[in-house]
């Protein structure tokens, strides 16, 4: 009887410290969800709370997953909310342009709209890459710089007013539902989700951003094109930014420079969470997607309860940030005093 | 005198200055408004509050961090002071104002100050951090909404003169306040305490190489410590100086300036990476900065170009300043490997 029980324990000890991140995401995500049905049991647990919450992590998922490969090779990507908006805006312009007299859109313009965007995305990238491999900006200021710069530049195109009465075609594609079930937006997260964890685990790009991620000197002297690696890193990111961006013009069904100002630190959030290290070479996608389901159950989870503010939900990410941080620092000593 | 010319001529200062030179006489070709003194009195009294921010921003960068948390400590400090006051219906001067400025600027760089110091996290994840977690208490536990209506010590110290400049063609009046005497002394100081003190010697030493600055004797977590307690003091000065001058006190009008005050120190030639840098060119990097932003009107370029011109500020000078990092390094490599053969 005791010693089942030591073995148990052991096993579930041995369970926890295999990958500590994600079994501390389990039991967050645990105890979310109890909290919730102890306290909300009738409006949480329903079919229609866990459509819009799926329809609704895309925006931010999406971005995050590019803020992560670029923690992956040692950087970082403050920039995905200007680039999300900048190709909104774009392909928003674009598309409203491309509206027939008749007042409908033609049957390309949905895709050439997103394909904007998205080519939009890439070449945003390709110069957060170009500055942080060829310039040896160091990637927080380099992002942070071309985020100002592509707010910019998409104050500039709206005059800083939002761009709206878009084609309604568009917003009903992204935001109906596959088989009446299953929201596009979530479709498109998994699809770059799985290109991504493809990506990482299959291909020797993936093996090379972990290599440079974890020693860039290292990969450079065994030969490995350091920069190009970066940016084509960098424009990855900058596409699935540009998906986030197309998400949410869609969702909103307009588009403006300022929107989705909270989702830059809310993907850093994600990704530490996600048990990325910020210096580089560990992670794992897993990780990183139970940390965005954890972080829309919370948030969802905190709607349900009109008497918290929404302003208190910077105060409940960073505290969770720092919380993370501080927990990580720890178990990282402990492995390393192993 | 050959040797002079070529010290100046490598020196990034030289070229900022160069660069203010130009955009002042290009804005006085166009509007003819630049040297009249009621714009230089503008723009010095418009440098206060990213000045002081700036010194703060500079000694952090050199240590080799990233401090992004600034504008929303200083916004919540200022706010519980203001509230507090307000509330207790004061009536005296500035003095109590600003020592619990102070105090509570202290207390909250030092909350900045353990995760970095003690835990030895990264600067720029735990400020961002940090800087919800404060706007978070402002907005949220403490409710924050706009004071309209300061205390009258504080409202006296933010009107309160040294000289009046009056433009003689337009009729225009602009005041210099008082408080420009503050970042004047905060730089002077500031200036001192980099330059002649342990401290300050630390600050550029563990920027310059952390495991080196402790093999030396640096007290390399202390320091830090002290360091973000500093910059927590001076940033809620700044933003109590702010509240004062604008004779109210709006909880969120100063968030997001970080970047801004950040584009100024890098534009002054301080390496990003830390160890290197001059307080002259963080302060003319903020002028540099605070002029873009208060005479885009005179060249009449309209306000929404403002943030697209920051970026691009941001990334020329970031640039700029990260090439000159390369180069000195390849330049210290092809030494060694001369000396070497």
């Amino acid at each position: 009887m005791n010693e089942n029980r030591v073995s148990i324990r052991r096993k579930l000890s041995n369970f926890y410290y295999r990958d500590e991140y994600t079994s501390r995401l389990i039991i967050m995500l645990l105890a979310v969800l109890i909290s919730m049905l102890i306290l909300r049991p009738g409006k949480f647990f329903t079919f229609v709370n866990f459509q819009t919450m799926v329809a609704q992590f895309p925006e931010f998922g999406l971005m995050s997953l590019g803020v992560m490969v670029c923690m992956i090779t040692g950087g970082i990507d403050l920039s995905v909310v200007g680039v999300a908006n900048l190709a909104s805006i774009c392909s928003g312009i674009l598309m409203k342009a491309m509206v027939a007299e008749s007042g409908s859109l033609p049957w390309y313009g949905i895709p050439v709209g997103m394909i904007c965007g998205i080519v939009i995305g890439l070449v945003a990238g390709i110069l957060n890459g170009a500055l942080v491999a060829k310039i040896h900006i160091p990637p927080i200021l380099a992002t942070l710089g071309t985020f100002e710069l592509f707010s910019g530049i998409a104050i500039v195109l709206t005059k800083g007013k939002a761009i709206s009465k878009l084609p309604m075609e568009y917003s009903a594609l992204i935001t109906s539902k596959l088989f009446g079930i299953i929201p596009v937006q979530l479709i498109v997260f998994v699809i770059m989700a799985g290109i991504i964890s493809f990506l990482l685990s299959r291909t020797t790009f993936g093996t090379r951003i972990y290599m440079l991620g974890t020693n860039i000197k290292a990969a450079e002297f065994s030969g490995l094109d350091t920069s190009g690696l970066l940016i084509k890193t960098y424009a990855l990111s900058g596409i699935c930014a540009a998906l986030g961006g197309l998400v949410m013009l869609a969702n909103y069904n307009s588009a403006r420079a300022d929107y989705g100002a909270v989702y830059t630190l809310q993907c850093v959030l994600i990704v530490v969470l996600g048990g990325v290290n910020p210096n580089g070479g560990k992670g794992r996608i897993s990780g990183v997607v139970f940390a965005i389901l954890v972080l829309q159950m919370l948030s969802s989870g905190l709607n349900m309860f009109p008497q918290i503010s929404n302003f208190y939900k910077p105060l409940i990410w960073g505290g969770v940030l720092l919380l993370v941080m501080t927990l990580n620092y720890f178990s990282e000593n402990r492995n390393r005093s192993k | 005198m050959r040797k002079k010319v070529k010290s100046l001529l490598s020196k990034h200062e030289f070229y900022i200055s160069l660069v203010i030179v130009l955009l002042c006489i290009m804005i006085e070709v166009r509007s003819g408004q630049f040297f009249t003194p009621n714009n230089l009195v503008d723009l010095s009294s418009a440098l206060i509050v990213p000045g002081l921010f700036a010194i703060g921003a500079f000694m952090v960068i050199v240590s080799g961090g990233i401090d992004v948390s600034f504008p929303a400590l200083a916004s919540l400090s200022v706010y519980a002071t203001t509230k507090i006051l307000t509330d207790a219906n004061y009536k005296g001067g500035i003095l109590l104002p600003i020592v619990m400025v102070l105090v509570f600027g202290a207390l909250l760089g030092a909350f900045n100050g353990f995760f970095i110091a003690r835990l030895k996290l990264p600067t720029m994840i735990i400020t961002l951090g940090t800087s919800s977690v404060f706007r978070g208490i402002m907005q949220g536990v403490l409710n924050s909404t706009q004071i309209p209506n300061i205390p009258e010590g504080m409202k006296n110290f933010g009107n309160a003169a040294l000289f009046v400049a009056k433009n003689q063609q337009l009729g225009l009046t602009s005041r210099m306040p008082v408080a420009v005497l503050v970042l004047i002394a905060a730089i002077a100081l500031a200036y001192f305490v980099l330059r002649y003190t342990m401290f300050g010697r630390a600050l550029f030493a563990i920027g310059g190489n952390e495991t080196s600055a402790y093999r030396a004797g640096f007290n390399v977590g202390r320091t830090k410590f002290i360091l973000y307690v500093i910059v927590g003091a001076v940033s809620s000065l700044a933003g109590l100086i702010r509240t004062c001058m604008m004779g109210q006190m709006h909880p969120t009008n100063m968030l997001g300036m970080e970047m801004m005050i950040i584009a100024g120190v890098v534009l002054g030639g301080v390496a990003i990476t830390g160890g290197d840098g001059t307080l002259t060119g963080c302060m003319l990097g903020t002028i540099l900065i605070v002029m873009v932003q208060n005479s885009l009107i005179l060249l009449g370029v309209p306000t929404y170009w403002q943030e697209f011109f920051l970026g691009t500020l941001i990334i020329v000078g970031t640039g700029i300043s990260a090439m000159q990092v390369m180069r000195n390094k390849r330049r210290l490599v092809s030494r060694k490997l001369e000396e070497g053969s």
